[in-house]
């Protein structure tokens, strides 16, 4: 259920990100969601791709600092109160969420969040005894 | 030019060269026998060098005895370089130190009442007088600044504002209200004092002030234009070390041709920092200065690290005194920020110390809006690299903090991807002075 996310530190420079983008393309490595934390001297871009083994090699064969970061995605209703009603759960179950990002994509009629959490085995367990649906990681790689 | 020239103590500041060097041997076979019996660092070195105090017939041969550096000084903290006993210390005072622990020095009454007269001269040589307001910007404490130019303007009989560093704008608020005529501070702190000046809309004109001494840091000559200009002031120069003394040991006159530097009470020396043999009068090089009348804390041949150049005519102000030229930087590559000793060794230390961080670090020391910033590049590494920021920033702000807990002034810890610091032959180039010197 969990998906490997990659990590990258970028220093807050022009053409960074795109130097970061142009290894993974040159590798034949697709993105399947991206998140960019910064301030002003540095960020952090979190990736999921489509292979993060071959990903995480790329990059640090091209000097980067990177890490793998378990995360998990969540299938939550494209609807108002969607997201509420899912993250109220976390909070009765004192699960926090460390950052989150939106896929771009839609699972039927829900978006896809992806969801860092300090405990992520807790935040499974809790949200699947909610019935709330996580998504296998093959699918959200193959998005 | 004729200047109207005051000295405060013309015996010894106009003394005949030759009648200089008496005095000059005389006391240091004096200060020579008092650290043969009292210091053991000093026996230890009387012994390697085979040369007893009874062997000094003349100035010269001091250059038998080997140096005293600041690494003795660490050997021996905190007290064991004192030549009386604590009862006998009324002050004591510290400069930063390489490995965090700092240098300390001690005073007896008499070594107060001696900085008070060499403060006293070289600030009547600046220009100040008893009709003066000495307003006094350098922080009071273990710093030796404040407190020798605070005893030098009370010994002249000038009024002491002490308001210390910092908050500029009660600065000029004070510098207005209680006509300040002499301002006494670093010179970038002057130089942000008159940016404020300029954004508040006051104009130099306005106010008391018509001199400024200026020392702790090294500055260049167009800094003083830029601060007479700005400020409306005479401004000078002037030298001093803890070690030694603190303020005192050298200043300029209204002339501004060299620091009258105090040799009735040291002994100078300019040697090759790299053989350590003393080269001929004119020459640039290290300056290593002897005590010749202090009691507490006597130093034999201390490397200062400074590099000038003295000159031995008499000046136009009538000093006989010999003159040092402004620093032109060190044969160590410690920096001088904001007035305080920092050494890229104890920066190093500091990352090391932090748990997973073996890095690649570069500092960068600017001058931004005048006043001296430090800044530590950290090469990231995936030890030291963490996915949520929040844990990042944790990151940079608790080096932030060891680092200003041990350098004893603020740094910004700024990290950069890792292979981005360059490296000369396999080294990284550690610092990076973007002041003008």
């Amino acid at each position: 259920m969990k998906v490997e996310q990659i990590s990258i530190f970028i220093e807050n420079k022009s053409g960074r990100l795109a130097d970061v983008t142009g290894v993974l393309a040159e590798s034949g490595i697709n993105i399947r969601a991206l998140s960019l934390a910064d301030t002003s001297d540095f960020g952090i871009l979190r990736l999921i791709v489509n292979d993060s083994k071959k990903a995480l090699k790329v990059l640090r064969e091209q000097r980067f600092t990177v890490s793998i970061t378990d995360v998990i995605g969540i299938e939550v209703p494209d609807s108002p109160g969607g997201l509420t009603s899912l993250l109220q759960i976390l909070d009765q179950n004192n699960v926090n969420v460390e950052y989150m990002y939106a896929f771009a994509e839609f699972s039927g009629d829900n978006a896809i969040i992806i969801f860092r959490f300090d405990n992520v085995d807790e935040a499974i367990a809790a949200l699947s005894s909610h019935g709330i649906k996580i998504l296998p990681s093959e699918r959200i790689t193959s998005i | 030019m004729n200047l109207s020239i005051s000295i405060w103590d013309r015996n010894a500041e106009c003394l005949p060269r030759e009648e200089m060097r008496q005095l000059q041997l005389q006391n240091l076979q004096k200060t020579l026998t008092l650290v043969a019996t009292k210091v053991p660092c000093y026996q230890a070195k009387f012994k390697e060098s085979g040369f007893q105090p009874g062997d000094l017939k003349t100035l010269e041969d001091l250059s038998h005895l080997p140096f005293t550096t600041k690494e003795d000084l660490r050997v021996n903290y905190p007290y064991g370089m004192f030549a009386v006993p604590m009862r006998e210390v009324v002050r004591i005072h510290s400069s930063s130190g390489t490995t965090g622990k700092p240098t300390v020095v001690g005073y007896t009454k008499g070594d107060i009442k001696t900085w008070t007269e060499l403060v006293a001269r070289f600030m009547t040589a600046a220009g100040v007088t008893e009709e003066d307001i000495v307003h006094i910007a350098f922080g009071y404490g273990l710093f030796t600044g404040a407190f020798g130019l605070h005893y030098g303007s009370e010994a002249i009989g000038a009024s002491v504002i002490p308001i210390s560093g910092g908050n500029t704008d009660k600065q000029l608020m004070i510098m207005q209200d209680y006509r300040s005529s002499a301002l006494v501070c670093t010179p970038s702190y002057g130089l942000t004092l008159a940016d404020r000046m300029e954004k508040q809309g006051i104009d130099p004109n306005s106010l008391a002030l018509k001199f400024g001494l200026f020392g702790a840091e090294p500055w260049s000559e167009q800094m003083r234009i830029e601060l007479e200009r700005r400020l409306g002031i005479i401004a000078t120069d002037n030298y001093g070390l803890s070690e030694i003394m603190g303020p005192g040991v050298a200043g300029e006159c209204l002339y501004k041709q060299g620091m009258h530097l105090a040799e009735d009470h040291f002994l100078a020396e300019i040697i090759d920092p790299d053989t350590g043999v003393v080269l001929p009068e004119g020459s640039v090089g290290e300056l290593v200065l002897t005590s010749l009348t202090k009691q507490a804390f006597p130093m034999i041949r201390y490397r200062t690290r400074d590099i000038t150049r003295l000159h031995y005519e008499t000046c136009e102000c009538g000093r006989t005194l010999a003159r040092m030229e402004k620093t032109r930087g060190r044969t160590d590559d410690m920096l001088i920020i904001k007035g305080v000793n920092v050494f890229p060794t104890q920066i190093e230390e500091v990352l090391f110390q932090i748990e997973g961080c073996e890095p690649h670090y570069q500092l960068i020391v600017d001058r931004e809006n005048n006043m001296d910033s430090l800044e530590v590049q950290v090469e990231v590494n995936e030890h030291i690299f963490f996915d949520e920021m929040k844990q990042q920033r944790q990151f940079v702000v608790q080096a932030e903090k060891r680092l200003a807990t041990v350098l004893g002034v603020s740094a910004k810890v700024k990290l950069v991807e890792p292979q981005s610091i360059k490296r000369h032959e396999g080294k990284a180039i550690r610092v990076i002075d973007r002041r003008t010197r």
